[in-house]
């Protein structure tokens, strides 16, 4: 029967070719979605990584990191230099990195940090930070833009630009006393660092300079070398990222700094707020899922209607097997048969589509966006998937098949007979 | 009267008669008809005569309301649906007027089709200790279709004629005691008639096949051992009242 079966798929190649692909199309789509859905997943989940705790003002965990880590709104308040010198000399804490927000640049927030970001700050699978151009801030008035900053802006090592307070693209006040010097650029790494000017803290005490109560002081404004004589100190950070000797102290630490007296602080895991931040946007990643899913519906309704469609013009063939013989199981088995081959055939050709896809794109987001994409062998998941569409082309095919054993059981041995 | 246990009979009816649901007009009445082993019978009949129905019958593709066929001494109302198929492909070589090939099969896997469905007629067609391939090419050779060319070829790339005789190889192969051929001829051209039925003869001859051959072509009927007219046997034809008083009650079962 596979025999006849497969002739007969080949006679038919073309129509049998349309299916294969449909079905190809629909498991490469949802096998890429699902992929695309974990990794970004992960990717997300590891926006910050080989930070133990955030630190901020006291408000929400999810507002904490949003600010913090995807400088996406403001905080409500600042964490004052002194409490950042007492977490600092925690003997529990191994570094901390202090980060300054509020102003930005054409869009691109701008954070003020210290030479331990680049340092000690870890995204995706432990990765650090890598410049791409130039070198880290060494002056006041050194800057160190994210790879989509350099990209959109089209900056290079050693531009000038102007930086804005508040955060809007349209700013009204602009520190433009004081430019600063794109010093490096640095390599993509797929996470809102990408979008960030970084200076340092003195560098952010600089442009507010001539800040007094809400409004830049009249006149000429101080020029850029007075800046640099000047004793800048600061006095405030909007968020802490600290790494801790031991991981093992995190529960101890946070509540400790939760319960500070001389400030109301939060302390985070990142993990667990970006956990909880996932799940706010998971709609999202259903609404995709459902997408595949009805992509594979859709080509298994196409494989049920090729051999549906070919089925009276085969009438005349199930007569011709049936007066050699073949009973009318023999017919449904091999109608089973041909959808069999077309189902396997769809999902080789689209994992094998998958991996092409999934290989090309690796390159291509490696080199736009840092997104490592990695090519793995199918997991369980992937396993399950494949199974439920195997599973599904079969109960599919029987359509057809009963069909065709109903067919050939009112046709009789030929249309005369 | 034969009785239906006649060991010389391969095609065997008693008082046979079948009509179509909601109709209570049996479209055939059969009396007594029988096929010796080995017998080439001609049969002849104008359109509606029940030709196809006689032969639906002895196929075991329909089901008479009452009396009894046996072929090769099997009461056919004896089988269910499954062992029907495997009766007919065991004993039962069919030729249809035409499209009697799968397109998508070579020459040689057309002919070997019945050999698939039933083991009685593998084993009969490697009885010679031929393999089943040469056994196929035996049989296309036989046929004069010579077999190299051929075999292997696509059959819609043949003619009417040469499928015809393809058709009959498939027929022949693994020897069943009775081929039937529903006009078989009525696509080829005169001349080529009375050399397929030669060829056709010829094998059967050699097996010792029974021939029950359904055409409208008189002119071949002198090649065959008995030749009758279905209008003569079919008592339903010149049905008056009394012909139709066999009952009805049971419905006539399509049999697959």
């Amino acid at each position: 029967m596979i025999h006849i079966a497969w002739k007969s798929l080949c006679n038919r190649w073309p129509t049998a070719l349309l299916a294969v692909l449909a079905i190809a199309m629909s498991v490469a789509l949802i096998l890429t979605v699902e992929k695309i859905r974990r990794d970004a997943k992960s990717s997300f989940t590891q926006t910050v990584s080989g930070t133990d705790l955030i630190v901020g003002a006291r408000s929400g965990s999810v507002q904490l990191l949003l600010y913090s880590v995807f400088r996406i709104g403001n905080a409500t308040n600042n964490i004052s230099w002194e409490s950042v010198e007492d977490i600092k000399a925690r003997k529990r804490v191994d570094w901390v990195i202090p980060i300054s927000l509020g102003d930005s640049h054409a869009g691109y927030r701008v954070v003020g940090t210290t030479l331990d970001y680049f340092e000690h700050y870890r995204f995706g699978d432990r990765r650090s930070l890598e410049l791409a151009d130039g070198l880290v801030f060494d002056d006041v008035f050194d800057a160190v833009i994210g790879s989509e900053v350099a990209a959109k802006l089209k900056y290079q090592v050693d531009d000038k630009i102007v930086v804005a307070h508040g955060t809007g693209n349209v700013a009204l006040v602009k520190h433009d006393k004081q430019p600063f010097r794109v010093s490096g650029i640095l390599k993509p790494t797929g996470t809102p660092v990408d979008r960030a000017i970084h200076v340092s803290l003195q560098g952010i005490e600089a442009m507010h300079v001539d800040w007094r109560n809400g409004a830049t002081v009249k006149g000429e404004g101080t020029d850029a070398d007075t800046v640099r004589q000047m004793d800048l100190k600061t006095s405030a950070v909007t968020a802490l990222l600290v790494g801790l000797k031991s991981r093992a102290a995190v529960f101890r630490e946070q509540r400790a700094i939760n319960t500070y007296r001389s400030e109301p602080l939060l302390a985070v895991l990142p993990g667990v707020a970006l956990q909880e931040l996932w799940n706010l946007i998971s709609v999202a990643e259903k609404a995709l899922l459902i997408v595949s899913v009805c992509v594979v519906f859709a080509g298994l309704v196409n494989l049920i209607s090729v051999l549906l469609a070919g089925l009276n013009e085969r009438r005349r063939e199930m007569a011709v097997l049936r007066s050699a013989g073949a009973r009318p199981a023999n017919v449904f088995m091999l109608l089973c048969i041909e959808s069999t081959v077309l189902t396997l055939g769809g999902i080789l050709l689209g994992l094998f589509l998958h991996y092409v896809l999934t290989g090309l794109g690796s390159l291509f987001l490696q080199q736009q966006y840092g997104l490592s994409i990695n090519l793995a062998l199918p997991d369980r998941t992937d396993y399950l998937i494949l199974l439920a569409i195997g599973v599904a082309g079969l109960l599919a095919g029987t359509i057809p098949a009963l069909q065709a054993y109903r067919k050939s059981l009112s046709d009789g041995l030929s249309q005369r007979l | 009267m034969n009785n239906a246990n006649n060991v010389n009979a391969i095609v065997q009816l008693d008082n046979v008669s079948f009509g179509w649901p909601d109709n209570p007009t049996p479209v055939l009445s059969i009396k007594e008809f029988g096929i010796k082993k080995g017998e080439h019978v001609f049969l002849k009949g104008p359109s509606g005569s029940g030709k196809t129905t006689l032969l639906s019958l002895i196929a075991a593709v329909l089901a008479p309301q009452t009396g009894k066929v046996s072929v090769d001494n099997i009461a056919l109302d004896s089988l269910r649906g499954g062992q029907r198929d495997q009766f007919r492909v065991d004993r039962i070589g069919l030729v249809f007027q035409q499209f009697n090939l799968l397109p998508f099969l070579s020459v040689r896997d057309n002919v070997q089709l019945p050999c698939r469905f039933s083991k009685i007629r593998y084993r009969k067609a490697r009885q010679a200790g031929l393999t089943l391939n040469d056994e196929t090419d035996r049989l296309l050779d036989a046929m004069h279709l010579s077999a190299k060319e051929i075999k292997n070829k696509p059959v819609n790339t043949l003619s009417v004629g040469q499928q015809q005789r393809v058709a009959v190889a498939r027929a022949l192969i693994g020897s069943p005691p009775l081929i039937i051929a529903d006009e078989p001829t009525s696509a080829l051209d005169s001349d080529t008639r009375q050399a397929f039925l030669e060829l056709l003869f010829t094998e059967a001859n050699a097996t010792n096949c029974a021939i029950l051959f359904v055409s409208h072509d008189a002119s071949l009927a002198t090649a065959f051992d008995r030749s009758m007219d279905l209008r003569e046997i079919n008592t339903a034809l010149n049905a008056t009242a009394t012909h139709t008083s066999t009952t009805n009650a049971d419905k006539p079962r399509a049999m697959p």
